[in-house]
C-alpha cells in the first residue's frame, strides 16, 4: 500500500517529503520505544509513534524507515524535519491515536511484524 | 580505513550523528546492506549508551575487507555488574533518557546480537571500553 493510501485512511497530514508519497509499504510497527524499535530486521515497514524528537528520525534512519506517522498531532520540530530531509523520510501528522491508526492500517491490509 | 569521532555525554541532539556517518561510508564501500545494519544499529546502540550514561567518549572504527572493528571507550562512571547489564530490561537510565525512547534494558542484548563478538570491560569511576567486532563476508556465521 502506497504512504498516500495510508494518509487518505488515517486523516494524516505529509510533513515531509511528499514527493516519496507514492512509496509502497508492507509493514507496520507500533512503539513509543526506540529500543524496540531498533531489535526490527524486517525492511519496507514504516513507524507509528507518539513519539516525537530527534531520535525518532535518527532511530528510524538506522532501522531503514521509509515513513513515521505521528498519533495525535505531535508536534514535529524543525530538527526533525530537517534530518527527516536528509534521509528522504517522510513523516506524516494524524490527530488519531497510536490505536486507531494501527486498527485502521491493520483492516486495511498492512501487515504486523510479530 | 581507520577513523575516530568524538562524542560528548548528554548530548542528545547529537546522538547517533557517528553512527549516522558509519552508515554512509558503509554504503560507500558496497557493503553487504544486512551486514551494515547490523554494524549501525549495534554502533548506534553504543553511541545512544555514551551520551545516556558517560560524561564523554571516543569511538574509533577500524574497516579492512573481511571485518569491521568499532571500540567506543567513555569516561564515565563505569559499569558495576556487566553481566547484570546484560540483562535485557535491566538499566540504570535517567527519566530524561527513558523520555527519548531509550533506558529498556535493551541496548547491551541488542548490540551483542548485532556483533559476531562483543567484548566489555570497565572500571567503576573511570569508564567503560566496548569492543565490536562484525565480520562483512560471514552474516549468521
Amino acid at each position: 500500500m502506497t504512504i498516500k493510501e495510508i494518509t487518505g485512511i488515517i486523516d494524516g497530514k505529509v510533513i515531509c517529503c511528499e514527493e516519496k508519497i507514492l512509496t509502497s509499504v508492507e509493514y507496520a510497527f507500533a512503539s513509543d520505544l526506540m529500543s524496540d524499535v531498533l531489535t526490527i530486521e524486517k525492511e519496507n515497514l514504516l513507524l507509528i509513534t507518539g513519539l516525537a524528537n530527534l531520535q525518532t528520525i535518527r532511530t528510524s534512519e538506522m532501522s531503514d524507515i521509509s515513513c513515521i506517522i505521528f498519533a495525535r498531532d505531535k508536534k514535529i520540530g524543525h530538527d526533525m524535519i530537517s534530518l527527516a530531509k536528509e534521509n528522504k523520510m517522510i513523516l506524516v501528522e494524524s490527530p488519531h491515536s497510536v490505536f486507531y491508526i494501527a486498527g485502521e492500517l491493520y483492516k486495511a491490509g498492512i501487515k504486523s511484524i510479530y | 580505513m581507520q577513523f575516530r569521532h568524538k562524542i560528548a555525554g548528554g548530548d542528545f541532539a547529537k546522538a547517533g550523528n557517528v553512527a549516522s556517518t558509519v552508515k554512509k561510508i558503509l554504503r560507500q564501500l558496497n557493503i553487504d546492506h544486512t551486514v551494515s545494519k547490523r554494524i549501525v544499529i549495534a554502533l548506534y546502540e553504543g553511541e545512544v549508551n555514551v551520551v545516556a550514561h558517560a560524561y564523554s567518549g571516543i569511538i574509533d572504527a577500524d574497516i579492512d575487507a573481511t571485518r569491521i572493528k568499532i571500540t567506543i571507550t567513555d569516561k564515565g562512571p563505569g559499569i558495576a555488574d556487566i553481566e547484570k547489564a546484560m540483562e535485557e530490561g535491566y538499566s540504570t537510565a535517567t527519566p530524561q533518557v527513558r523520555e527519548m525512547g531509550f533506558g529498556a534494558g535493551m541496548g547491551l542484548s541488542n548490540m551483542k546480537k548485532n556483533s559476531d563478538l562483543m567484548k566489555i570491560s570497565s572500571v567503576i569511576g573511570e569508564g567503560t571500553v566496548v569492543e565490536l567486532i562484525t565480520y562483512i563476508n560471514s552474516y549468521g556465521g
